[in-house]
């Protein structure tokens, strides 16, 4: 068995008669990108949310790093290291891009019960904040409102946050959404740097992001796990082209 | 739009300092006593009304309950003096603790509850504290409390005086000041911000919000209940009408006319509010219709009270000069 960093086993969350999620079981191996991918309404987000610990399970298991986090609050997974970015744009509005990102420097280094000394003034977590949001290309942003730029540089805006924490894996909810082409190929860029070095759970709707990243794919129907395997295999599976990925694609 | 007050060039709020600094030599000089005695009421209201913005405006906790505090710091010197401990720091570290565990205790019920309902939970703690004191015929009941003497410190500290209980006033207020700016600024500060406007993406990036809101609570608590303990020492008469929900209600009042979330907003504000209170009863004793409109007028047209006024005057000035 390879190194896993995150392992699902047995998941379930329904609401009221409706899976949403059906005895799931998907794991990721450290260091690799994990994609998942279904039609809408497939339970991918609600998925999320349980693995950030926004949703509670009804029942199943969820280990990180070998220990299991199923009680564990929001707050506390992401101190352990699971940072996420959210399916809709979820950043501090009225602040700059560099007090955002710099928010996630001070959740991912200890506490912040600090009441004298300001932020502002602080040069190593400013340096922190500029290089993970060098990392995503917004560097020249770094002074402007977060309501004032682009959708796609909010979108990347919140993968410089979820880098600044120093996670030890990435929950991405369709970083992709909403994005023009150009800039849905400068956040693939962006991913592929980080292969390899970062574990990656991908929630994702664009075939082609998906198939240049991922190293596993799980593609999620009606709240089940129909088929994980290698991006070459999945392809190629009868099944998964019935359910999915349609006619066009065999 | 930013979370930061809108800059300032400063110069209005230095004036305000330097002339509430020398306000005692001025009104000497004028010979009008009765308004350093208004002017000592309106910064004691002044501190309650910064620490209310901190957790109103910077935190986004509306609390219709703050007028407790300055009830817990009153009565933390009504209660002692009563049985002659007239010792100041024993009264400044019981309105400190008593205000603190008060806040703990009951914040950590209220924090459970977001909007309307936050509003509400915290009035009804406040006037728990209300009646609690109504009830307590040992000391007055409804017909309150007087404070023979004032808090009893070392000579340069003393208070007796009209003006050095002025300048301990304005020694608070200016610590106040201060303190919360620093505060704001600082790592504790934008976490509480950053929760008033995306708590769900604060609890991502790791913060137990929770926390934070209820010590940001705690603090705020602490800092009004100062402006009680100078309360106490300024009026000599306490009764439970200083911590009624109305009263609550106008220290909101008071942040909301001189600007929510800036740091001299609120004192601007309630300046504003007791002179207004002071002028407009007596003309005429009808003087809450007129001060209703104002209010009104305020909320529907100004944007970010007076202090939003100042600012974009202060704007166009410079883009004339």
């Amino acid at each position: 068995m390879a190194d896993q960093l995150l392992e699902i086993t047995g998941l379930n969350k329904h609401f009221g008669g409706i899976f949403a999620t059906e005895n799931v079981n998907l794991s990721v191996e450290r260091g690799t990108i994990h994609a998942v991918i279904g039609p809408n309404g497939a339970g991918k987000t609600t998925l999320i949310a349980q693995l950030s610990g926004q949703l509670k399970p009804d029942s199943g298991n969820i280990e990180f790093d070998g220990r299991s986090i199923i009680n564990d609050s929001v707050a506390t997974r992401a101190r352990m290291g699971i940072a996420r970015s959210f399916q809709i744009t979820s950043v501090v509005m009225p602040m700059t891009l560099l007090e955002n990102v710099m928010l996630a420097v001070q959740g991912g280094s200890g506490h912040s019960f600090g009441f004298w000394s300001p932020v502002h003034r602080d040069r190593a977590m400013e340096t922190s904040a500029m290089s993970s949001l060098a990392e995503v290309g917004l560097e020249d942003r770094a002074r402007r409102t977060a309501a004032n730029v682009s959708h796609g540089e909010q979108r990347q805006l919140e993968v410089a946050m979820a880098l600044a924490m120093k996670p030890r894996m990435l929950l991405l909810d369709e970083p992709m959404a909403g994005m023009g082409k150009e800039e849905g190929a400068m956040m693939i860029d962006i991913l592929k740097r980080l292969r390899g070095d970062m574990t990656i759970l991908l929630i994702e709707h664009d075939m082609d992001a998906v198939f240049s990243l991922a190293d596993q794919l799980s593609v999620m129907v009606n709240g089940h796990v129909i088929a994980t395997d290698t991006v070459e295999n999945i392809r190629a599976n009868k099944e998964v082209q019935k359910a999915y990925l349609g006619d066009g694609h065999a | 739009m930013s979370w930061l007050p809108a800059n300032l060039s400063g110069r209005s709020y230095a004036l305000l300092l330097a002339i509430l600094a020398l306000a005692p030599f001025i009104l000497e000089w004028a010979n009008q006593p009765f308004y350093l005695d208004l002017l000592s009421r309106a910064l004691i209201l002044g501190i309650a009304a910064i620490s209310l913005n901190l957790i109103l405006g910077f935190g986004g906790m509306i609390s219709l309950g703050h007028a407790a505090y300055i009830g817990i710091g009153a009565y933390c010197v009504g209660i002692p003096s009563y049985y002659d401990y007239y010792n100041g720091w024993l009264h400044l570290a019981l309105a400190l603790s008593v205000s603190a565990i008060f806040a703990l205790i009951t914040g950590a019920i209220s924090l459970r509850t977001k909007g309307v309902y936050f509003i509400m939970i915290t009035m009804a703690f406040s006037q728990m504290v209300f009646f609690t004191f109504l009830s307590m015929e040992e000391y007055g009941a409804d017909d309150g409390l007087v404070i023979y003497s004032r808090s009893e410190f070392p000579e340069w500290l003393s208070m007796d005086s009209g003006v050095s209980l002025y300048y301990w006033v304005f020694a608070m207020l200016l610590l106040s000041l201060m303190f919360t700016h620093r505060l704001v600024h600082a790592r504790f500060g934008r976490v509480i911000v950053g929760s008033r406007f995306n708590e769900q993406r604060m609890q991502a990036l790791g913060f137990n919000t929770y926390r934070y809101r209820l010590t940001c609570y705690v603090i705020s608590a602490m800092m009004c209940s100062v402006a009680g303990m100078l309360f106490g020492n300024f009026a000599g008469f306490i009764s439970p009408d200083i911590m009624g929900w109305a009263r609550s209600g106008e220290l909101i009042f008071m942040v909301i006319i001189g600007g929510v979330a800036t740091f001299f907003g609120p004192l601007v504000g309630t300046i504003v509010f007791v002179l207004l209170e002071e002028f407009l009863s007596a003309i005429t004793v009808y003087w809450h219709l007129i001060f209703g409109v104002m209010l009104v007028a305020l909320v529907l047209f100004g944007k970010g009270g007076i202090h939003g006024w100042l600012s974009s005057w202060d704007r166009k000035e410079a883009d004339h000069g």
